[in-house]
């Protein structure tokens, strides 16, 4: 398999990372390589293999509904690049 | 006491507490001796004024029943800190100030601890020698331009020059376990679950814990009882009974199963390696316990998963640095341009790299191919640990597969980086515990590290054991303060 | 039961179109604080003061579940009759927006919450089955504010992780009327559970609407369109319109339809394409790492059970069996838990068939015209029913009775009070009603002549006369009687 300078285009698009052709070929490169590697697991049949997403033994904790975050909003503000007294600010959004 | 900062945190806590020397004595030992290693390029953050001032209140009104009264240290700048830029060695939290605290610091300062300010790290923890940070290398204590391991490499190198008694990493991968062993100082890598996650910059959240490091294993097992705690705030927390770590350690470990897992014997395994691992064989029997040859057939499969596993996740983790609610923002004509800019520029060439694998991963054709698959033998690997704990109550292996390398030397050769984790990471996938401490020296006189893994929730066996093969090994740590003169 | 009997066909020269439409409803879960943070869900705050440092998603920051907003879910499934799965997975849906913080909504992939259900609609031809094809929890997004600056979009974060259930339909509905009957019975459910207060002004109900056309008889689905966040029942029957007839002229035509997702358009009445297709979304579903999977007892969910109150569908069998109203009437009157809980105290003291006359017909009248919910009504159940029995035992006549209504709904006043201070009680006195006719008789005489010599027609003009001299309140059945008699 390998990995084409489309193929980067279209995951950097999807990651919202820009990448120039330079970069983009050097990136093809680095992946390629690492996918390479990667392949190893294809060596192993596992049809019958339950997936494991956590390894925590346990089962989800539910918190009460009670409402405990409050006037936090010059806190979330303060740290914006850019924001206003209300909102955060961003450049115009091109549909 | 003109040698402070020689001493252990068990020393240093004895003095406090006997009032021999105060917390301001001790906090100003080891900020005037971090003064004189700039070189080193440890600090991303200094809190140093603000110490001080901490630890005179401290002395004013001294409480010396806490665990760690007075005690100044300073932590990986991957814990957010209430009001201390936290930068997680990227530019793209450059100007970021948390206004809250992770609660595995919060857990040190209630003990009585004291800030003395964020570690370097490898950029959002991804890197096996902190090369990737935005704020430049950290130099390795033990030679010049010596990497110090990574993510938590401002770590290491702090400890491992004394310039903070204990300090705390994070390992994804073997972030703490590796540095630890490129260093010369003892550190563990919890259960998954067994300390909080709250707080932490993420890296990959199924693989990610905080964990101790230090000189000695007494050391780290103090701060680990201090830091590990059951957290309502994260939901992968886990709810168990933690021991008093510190004060049940012993070095009698007769009768321990230890297991050697031969598939750990890789090729191309410098002999200094092999080595190593036989004299660690011969001092755990020396300690009484019992070898015992053990099999995990899908280690080899291990660091392909990881590389999968972490990056899919992080490709996900790392969405919220977009430009918009905090960190660096790029000029963007509209907010896809401003996205693309900031990501672009905000992140270096090793995170954008893991986020490409990770999103590619994840990508509509490829989740069973790449993702589901990597799943899967995640869980073959974990069953490969169940077995080999039916006949053995810990398995002992090397923490790396060489000991430090030149900085510049595999930072144009990411596999090659990568291999670097071989050892610690089936560890994280199975989320088991594993400790690494120093057993002995390179023909270049550089540390090298063992790793004992432990059943899961079990730190205690796995400290005990540490402890015990500690006393036989008797390392000494070979700095010479050479980035002083 | 009748299945597809829907006649909405849309026809061109040769051919007859059927329209076969999926919603996937959006509903906000009632609940104080958010699904995985604790701040307020309260509408209308000042801009982000209900953000919470998870809902703005700093570094380090980790989701914790409702136990509230899990079982307000599960509640739900009971209500469509749905399977409830006891294990189901969170999984991140990643993307980038302004006013989703994370880069990732939080919601259910491959293992929702509730399964299969139905949901059972009333149509003027009978009763329809729409098929539930799951029910699943999501986080809710900010908003992003165009219009406020030239060159700026500003995002409040105060809806930022708001639960919600997404509800998917099966493709089951065939017409804007159903869409309507689907979308009303839906919130009904809701209501009568507590689980979301389908307050669609509020956007606390919106709907993704899947269209596709197909010609009459035949079997497989056309390409389907999703117009996307319709936020009125009104807008998505128009939305439909337009649609279907956008996509029936395209076969026309001989062109194919492209599976896209558009947009509609309220002032200009029309659905437009949302996005182009290079630019397609590729949302990377995987469990998110940060949650464990979501499992359920029997006994949380029996629990559970026992606090689900009579539905609708329950009720309406209920009201025909016991109080004999009409399928038409019992459909109106469980329309929401509020009407029927009006009902059902209007008649412990009261004529049922009266009493439903008069809440269909004249309440419901009174309170439309003046925009009041039934929660609102300035008569009280209480009154009604009084007012009823002033009826039934004769004190007032039924058109007395309007008058007094009218000045009940000027305040919630008891209507004997109204009848005695107005005077407006009904003569029923033989004898004073003799007095009064012989008076309308005398005052009449040539009248009356003519009708004693055959022109029975003007016996109406009498009972007439003697109505407008008793101010209406002379019993009408009493004066029939002596008017007949006397003359």
């Amino acid at each position: 398999m390998s990995i084409n300078l489309k193929t980067i285009k279209h995951i950097s698009k999807l990651s919202r990372i820009s990448v120039d052709e330079k970069k983009a070929e050097k990136l093809a490169d680095d992946l390629n390589s690492i996918f390479e590697f990667i392949e190893k697991l294809n060596e192993l049949k596992t049809e019958n293999v339950e997936p494991l997403t956590s390894v925590a033994e346990t089962t989800l904790k539910l918190r009460s509904d009670e409402v405990k975050s409050k006037d936090k909003r010059e806190q979330i503000i303060k740290n914006s690049p850019q924001e206003n007294e209300d909102y955060f600010v961003v450049p115009k959004v091109i549909e | 006491m003109s040698d402070i900062t020689k001493q252990s945190l068990s020393e240093l806590i004895k003095n406090i507490k006997e009032k021999k020397i105060s917390s301001t004595e001790v906090t100003k030992a080891f900020i005037e001796r971090s003064e004189k290693s700039k070189k080193l390029n440890v600090y991303v953050t200094e809190d140093f004024s603000v110490a001080i001032d901490k630890a005179k209140k401290f002395d004013e009104n001294p409480n010396l029943d806490l665990k760690l009264p007075g005690i100044p240290m300073a932590v990986k700048d991957l814990f957010c800190t209430k009001n201390v830029k936290t930068t997680a060695g990227s530019k793209i939290l450059n100007n970021f100030i948390p206004p809250y605290e992770s609660t595995v610091t919060q857990n040190i300062w209630n003990e009585g601890a004291i800030l003395l300010g964020k570690l370097n790290c490898d950029e959002f923890a991804m890197g096996s020698s902190n090369e990737t940070s935005y704020f430049g290398s950290v130099q390795n204590p033990i030679d010049k331009d010596l990497v110090p391991g990574g993510s938590s490499g401002g770590s290491s190198s702090a400890v491992a020059a004394q310039l903070t008694p204990i300090t705390i990493g994070t390992d994804t991968g073997g972030s703490i376990r590796q540095p630890a062993s490129f260093t010369g100082t003892v550190g563990l890598k919890p259960t998954y679950g067994s300390c909080s996650r709250y707080g932490i910059v993420a890296f990959a959240s199924s693989l990610d814990q905080a964990g101790p490091m230090a000189q000695n294993v007494k050391d780290c097992a103090l701060l680990h009882e201090v830091i590990s705690s059951y957290d309502e705030k994260d939901s992968t927390s886990i709810d168990f009974k933690r021991n008093n770590y510190s004060k049940e350690l012993t070095n009698n470990i007769k009768g321990k199963k230890i297991g050697i897992p031969k598939e750990y014997r890789v090729d191309g395994m410098p002999k200094e390696i092999e080595d190593l691992w036989k004299k660690g064989i011969d001092y755990v029997k020396d300690c009484g316990a019992e070898i015992i040859d053990i099999s995990l057939p899908h280690t080899n499969y291990a660091l392909p998963t990881y590389y999968i596993v972490a990056p899919a996740e992080a490709s996900s983790n790392l969405a919220r640095y977009d430009g918009v609610k905090y960190g660096f923002r790029a000029t963007g004509e509209n907010l896809i341009d401003m996205y693309e800019k900031t990501r672009s520029e905000g992140f270096g060439a090793e995170v954008q790299r893991r986020i490409m694998i990770g999103t590619y991963v994840l990508s509509s054709g490829y989740y069973d191919a790449y993702y589901l698959k990597a799943q899967k033998v995640r869980k073959l690997i974990k069953n490969d640990f169940d077995e080999a704990y039916k006949k053995v109550d810990a398995i002992l292996t090397p923490s790396t597969p060489s000991s430090a390398f030149k900085i510049g030397e595999k930072t144009n050769d990411p596999v090659s980086m990568y291999l670097n984790d071989i050892f610690t990471v089936p560890v994280n996938l199975a989320g088991l515990p594993g400790i690494s401490i120093p057993a002995g020296h390179d023909a270049k006189g550089y540390p090298l590290g063992l790793q004992i893994i432990g059943k899961a929730f079990d730190e205690q066996n796995i400290l005990n054991i540490a402890y015990a093969m500690e006393e036989k090994i008797n390392f000494k740590n070979k700095i010479t303060d050479w980035w002083i003169k | 039961m009748s299945k597809d009997k829907s006649d909405y066909l849309i026809n061109r020269k040769d051919n007859q179109y059927e329209v076969v439409i999926g919603l996937e409803v959006h509903a906000q879960v009632t609940s104080k604080s958010k699904l995985f943070s604790t701040s307020s869900t309260k509408f209308g705050a000042e801009p982000n003061t209900q953000v919470s440092l998870v809902d703005a998603a700093f570094p380090g920051m980790l989701p914790v579940i409702n136990e509230f907003c899990v079982k307000q879910a599960i509640k739900t499934g009971i209500g469509l009759k749905a399977k409830i799965n006891k294990r189901s997975v969170f999984d991140r849906k990643n993307y980038f927006y302004a006013d989703l913080p994370q880069g990732y909504q939080i919601s259910q992939f491959k293992d929702p919450i509730v399964g299969e259900g139905k949901v059972i609609l009333d149509m003027p031809d009978g009763q329809k089955e729409v098929g539930i094809e799951r029910l699943h929890l999501e986080q809710d997004a900010g908003k992003s504010i165009h219009d406020l600056d030239p060159k700026n979009t500003f995002v409040d974060l105060n809806r930022s992780g708001v639960a919600l259930m997404e509800i998917v339909s099966k493709p089951d509905l065939r017409s804007p009327d159903e869409v309507n009957a689907y979308v009303k019975k839906l919130r009904s459910i809701m209501r009568y559970l507590g689980t979301c207060d389908g307050n669609m002004q509020e956007g606390s109900l919106r709907a993704d609407v899947n269209i596709s056309v197909r010609k009459k008889g035949t079997k497989e689905f056309g390409t389907r369109c999703e117009i996307k966040n319709v936020n009125s029942i009104k807008f998505m029957q128009m939305a439909i319109e337009y649609e279907a007839n956008r996509q029936v002229d395209l076969l026309e035509e001989g062109q194919s339809i492209d599976q896209e997702t558009r947009l509609f358009d309220t002032k200009k009445n029309e659905t437009r394409s949302m996005r182009s297709k290079e630019d397609a979304h590729d949302y990377r579903y995987f469990p998110d790492p940060d949650l464990l999977p979501l499992e359920i007892s029997d006994d949380f969910i029996e629990k559970l059970k026992l606090e689900i109150p009579e539905l609708p569908d329950e009720k309406k069998k209920r009201f025909i069996e016991k109080f004999k109203v009409s399928p038409y009437e019992a459909t109106i009157l469980v329309s929401d838990n509020e009407t029927s809980n009006y009902f059902e105290n209007v008649i412990k003291k009261s004529d049922v068939k009266l009493a439903t006359n008069w809440i269909i017909g004249e309440l419901f009248a009174a309170l439309n015209e003046k925009n009041l919910e039934i929660t609102e009504s300035p008569i009280s159940a209480g009154n009604l029913s009084k007012l009823i029995n002033l009826i039934k035992d004769g004190t007032i006549s039924g058109k007395i009775a309007k008058t007094v209504f009218e000045h009940m709904m000027e305040g919630d006043k008891d209507p004997k009070k109204i009848v005695e201070e107005k005077g407006l009680k009904q003569e029923s006195d033989p004898k004073a009603l003799e007095t009064l006719i012989d008076k309308v008789i005398d005052d009449n005489r040539e009248k009356a002549t003519e009708y004693k010599s055959g022109k029975v027609k003007l016996f109406g003009f009498f009972v007439g006369q003697v109505m407008k001299v008793s101010g209406g309140k002379a019993n009408p059945q009493l004066v029939n009687e002596i008017l007949k008699k006397k003359l």
